[in-house]
């Protein structure tokens, strides 16, 4: 086969080219030609078909997330926004941290283990190529029904994998989710995030600048995993009758991506890049193009230098390949020795493969020969945009019409005493410690709070004991009855969790997980939740700080739950203030704090005893969820709360039961005036938590909630431990711990083992 | 003066930094040692800290063992330096055959992370002499190779010879062979064990417990003994 190079593809205008088969459109290959003024070379093609595809190009949801950046709200912690590899927080006394949430969710379910641990490995390097030591991961995942026979398959491996490779990089896992919904049956999500830390001066950005500056790929060699993973995996539908996918699933070697680390940070401190970015989706196209667009000035890339493990890889698949464990680096040409013999330290492979030049052009030449010549803003920044027509679904009237408060409800005491078992023994509900023992939560020896507390909490400062907290949330049975609110409350409820911990939030990234964005519904539901968060961000004054697209989550004709997951970030001047969810002391006094009201819709009472899913999702209250969570802060700063937890799926009992749990005593409740034991216990009303508050704080900490116009209303006292403790509703019924415990704590298990 | 404690690090070793904090809060020196150097920069003591030297791609500790560094090590470990191998530590001294026995995927074939309690069998290693025999600790426990097993004879020995260092209380978290979770050499120099106490030394981080501390300064004040000898 002859080099298709610039000079054939001008001289050869009509050959037919596989554009189609590497997922663009035909307008799309169009205005490849337009720009090109010629055909684009094999090379060129390849390039463009990976950077324009949905996952790397943002085609069809990009005119909705402006609104990110519209509707950001003034923040000075802001130091970094949205469209390099991460944002960047500033977290005082000179730190700044640096976190992001990515999808990995089609590959996760072709391969479980190997998808879900590279997903790992790729969020891992974005973070690295900030500048920041990485300090933490998680991992939000939704699954299948539980007892569905595929869902071993999948869990399984999903957590083998984020174990395999997250264990082995020393990054502490400090929380996450799973999720139980037939909706993800055939479309696992399993979304990654990671939170890094350095200080300001340490900041690095993905841009090539400086003419005559070196180019240097190093990592792992270049191999033939991997290859169109963006554009055929991630931005298609999957079609149960189509051949396997597998080769397009890249594998990690964790390893390779501990050196990496180890050996950027040294090269780090050092000071020696003067623009780096990592090698992920879209591989060598998208680092070589990001690189020079975000530049001045060109590049010039030998592309047979790259170090292979085929040598058989054409130069296509070379710049297509999605090979992990690889970082690319600008550096001054005086400081490329020093940076080869650091990477010589570590074991990792560099080599320089080219270097910034003057023109305005990414020039790519394999054996002498040029094969690509394109403007870099062309392939990287300047996709095509698409206004996707949205409509609200025909079905919405009638699902909201169908109003969870018409559901029957518990009889009798003994009956309410039943469901509240089957409650907290439901997969959604119950302990997922099967899951997170499998991470190591410990290592780095900074762990404040690890899951099952309402976020991670690692210390970031050991004099100082600055630290940074973590929470994701994200409810696709609250989005699908109304993306709008749906969205809203994941972002309200990870503020809650990361302000219940003790922490201050201070910023948004997300992971926006859909179904195909050529269905003008699932279109609505995507315009519907961005601008519901970018609305919740503005008023709760943390700006969206990156994150990811995550589209096509369906199969066939149907489409997930529209599923946006929510990481907030929040500082804490002090961890040893931190709030933990265990009742750990007998005597102390139980608050709830917020307004319950009757809200079933969408709640984890109606799936589980109802299998029902229809009315409206809780009420939004933005402004009530920051007093809350400031009077959370304050009551933790100043000693008043000895433990707090968030209300959300399973209302007041799931939290009581769980903080009971943890901390190993029980808990004597009064159903509170104005309220039915039902509603007390199982609504999901928004904008709430329950503290324990030591009796001789109780005076002052009501004063603080009535001063500040919060509802506060005593439910109760910490009571009993050991074999003796029970969960006591009064008038109602009792449950013991121990039996609450065999059914929290034996589900997943049962369903997995 | 106080001692000076070398911490490793391997290529794919993770709790090294975690190590030589543990040692500082003890009041001891951290040394930082590299794999490809052979000089132990004067160091009255080792750590091998634990993680995934090489990836264990090949049987866990099998590749590091044969690092220049650890041909010093074995070289003084045999002479009568202190040398502690946790998780992946012990994983590497069984290779040397400094200690007995071998380490195999745990039973239940995943990764387990814990708080795991354990038992101190002997005060009279180097590094457990600060513990009473007899004496329970929480410590917590992460690994996925982590049953111990050795023929029914050094079991014997190691049992006859006081030599089981700890022993797992409550569960046996990856079938290891009599509960066993660290041993120690003969002399008592030489101690492995899979839990990890560098994560256990301070009361605000991980487990929240501080029990791991022990080993931190049962080492300093023997090392200190004998320097005043």
């Amino acid at each position: 086969m002859t080099l298709d190079t610039v000079k054939h593809a001008a001289e050869t205008p009509e050959s037919e080219q596989p554009w189609k088969e590497l997922g663009l459109k035909q307008d799309e290959y169009e205005r490849i030609r337009e720009i090109l003024d010629r055909r684009p070379t094999g090379a060129e093609l390849a390039m463009y078909s990976v950077m324009w595809s949905e996952h790397c190009s943002y085609k069809s949801s990009k005119v909705h997330l402006k609104q990110f950046g519209e509707k950001a709200p003034e923040n000075d912690a802001l130091l970094v926004g949205i469209g390099e590899n991460a944002g960047v927080v500033d977290v005082g006394q000179g730190y700044a941290v640096t976190f992001k949430v990515e999808s990995h969710n089609h590959p996760s379910y072709i391969e479980p283990y190997q998808g879900a641990a590279t997903g790992v490995g790729g969020i891992v390097r974005d973070i690295l190529a900030m500048g920041a030591r990485p300090v933490a991961v998680m991992d939000p995942l939704r699954f299948g029904a539980a007892d569905h026979p595929d869902t071993k398959r999948v869990l399984p491996g999903v957590v083998a994998g984020i174990g395999g490779y997250g264990n082995c990089l020393g990054l502490p896992n400090i929380g996450g989710e799973v999720v139980f919904d037939p909706c993800y049956q055939g479309n696992p999500l399993v979304n990654a995030l990671c939170v890094g830390v350095m200080k300001h001066e340490d900041i690095h950005l993905a841009k090539a600048s400086g003419t005559g500056n070196k180019v240097i790929l190093y990592g792992a060699r270049t191999g033939g995993d991997g290859i169109g993973g963006v554009s055929v995996l991630a931005s298609e539908t999957f079609d149960s009758t189509g051949p396997s996918r597998r080769p397009a699933v890249q594998v990690g070697d964790p390893f390779q991506e501990k050196l990496l680390i180890e050996c950027t940070l040294e090269i780090f401190r050092e000071d020696l890049v003067a623009g780096i970015q990592d090698l992920g989706g879209a591989g060598l196209s998208c680092a070589t193009s990001e690189l020079a667009s975000a530049g001045s000035g060109g590049m010039r890339v030998e592309l047979d230098t790259v170090p292979l493990r085929d040598a058989t890889l054409s130069p296509e698949e070379i710049l297509m390949s999605e090979s992990q464990e690889r970082m690319c680096a600008v550096v001054e040409p005086g400081n490329v020795d020093r940076f080869l013999e650091i990477c010589e330290k570590w074991d990792v492979i560099a080599t320089v493969i080219g270097e910034v030049t003057e023109g305005e052009r990414l020039e790519i030449f394999w054996h002498g020969e040029q094969i690509v010549d394109v403007p870099p803003r062309s392939v990287a920044h300047e996709g095509p945009t698409y206004h996707r027509p949205y409509a609200r679904p025909e079905w919405q009237d009638a699902l909201q019409a169908d109003d969870a408060g018409k559901l029957a409800r518990p009889a009798n005491a003994d009956e309410l005493r039943e469901q509240i078992l089957k409650l907290v023994a439901s997969p959604n509900q119950a302990s997922k410690a099967w899951v997170t023992d499998q991470y190591d939560r410990f290592v780095q020896g900074n762990t404040i709070l690890a899951q099952p507390e309402d976020s991670g909490m690692v210390r970031i400062d050991e004099e100082t004991n600055l630290g940074v907290a973590v929470s994701t949330d994200g409810n696709g049975r609250y989005a699908k009855l109304d993306p709008y609110t749906g969205a809203q409350l994941a972002l309200a409820e990870s503020y809650r969790n990361v302000a219940a911990s003790g922490a201050k939030p201070l910023a948004v990234s997300d992971c926006l997980n859909f179904g195909s964005p050529e269905d003008p519904g699932v279109m609505w539901q995507f315009a519907e939740a961005t601008r519901g968060l970018a609305d919740a961000c503005q008023a709760l004054g943390t700006p969206v700080t990156g994150g990811n697209v995550s589209l096509y989550n369906q199969t066939g004709e149907t489409a997930i739950h529209p599923t946006p997951v929510v990481a907030v970030l929040g500082v804490i001047d002090d961890v040893t203030r931190r709030t933990p969810i265990a009742f750990a002391e007998e005597g102390q006094l139980l608050y709830l704090l917020g307004d319950t009201r009757e809200e079933f819709g969408g709640s984890a009472w109606s799936q589980v005893v109802h299998e029902h899913l229809g009315g409206l999702p809780p009420q939004v209250d933005l402004d009530r969820e920051k007093l809350l969570a400031e009077i959370l802060i304050s009551g933790s700063r100043d000693g008043m709360i000895d433990a707090a937890h968030d209300l959300s799926d399973g209302g007041v009992v799931q939290a009581v039961v769980e903080s009971c749990l943890r901390g190993g005593h029980g808990a004597r409740l009064v159903v509170p005036d104005g309220l039915d034991a039902f509603t007390f216990l199982l609504s999901e009303s928004a904008g709430r938590a329950v503290v324990a508050v030591p009796r001789s704080e109780e005076l002052r900490f009501t004063d603080m909630c009535g001063a500040r116009g919060l509802p506060a209303t005593r439910i109760g006292v910490v009571d009993g431990s050991g074999a003796d403790a029970v969960v006591e509703v009064q008038g109602e019924f009792g449950i013991p711990l121990s039996e609450l415990r065999t059914a929290h704590e034996e589900t997943v298990p049962g369903l997995l083992a | 003066m106080t001692a000076r404690i070398g911490v490793v690090t391997f290529p794919g070793t993770l709790d090294d930094r975690d190590t030589q904090r543990a040692v500082r809060v003890a009041g001891a020196e951290a040394v930082p040692l590299w794999h490809r150097d052979k000089d132990l920069k004067q160091v009255d003591a080792v750590v091998l800290p634990g993680g995934f030297s090489y990836g264990d791609y090949l049987r866990a500790g099998a590749i590091s063992r044969f690092s220049p560094l650890m041909e010093t090590v074995i070289e003084q470990a045999k002479g009568g330096m202190p040398v502690l191998g946790i998780c992946n530590g012990f994983q590497v001294l069984t290779e040397t055959h400094l200690l007995p026995g071998a380490m195999l995927r745990n039973n239940h074939l995943h990764f387990v992370c814990r708080d795991q309690k354990l038992r101190v069998e002997t005060d009279n290693t180097a590094w457990t002499s600060d513990y009473t025999a007899g004496q329970e600790i929480s410590v917590p426990l992460k690994n996925i190779d982590g049953r111990y097993v050795a023929d029914e004879r050094t079991l014997d020995m190691l049992e006859a010879e006081g030599r089981v260092a700890f022993r797992y209380l409550d569960l046996n978290p990856n079938g290891s062979l009599r509960d066993i979770a660290g041993i120690s050499n003969a002399a008592g120099n030489v101690v492995g064990l899979m839990p990890h106490p560098e994560h256990a030394v301070e009361p605000l981080v991980g487990t929240g417990r501080t029990d791991g501390l022990g080993f931190f300064t049962s080492i300093l004040k023997n090392l200190l003994k004998g320097a005043h000898a």
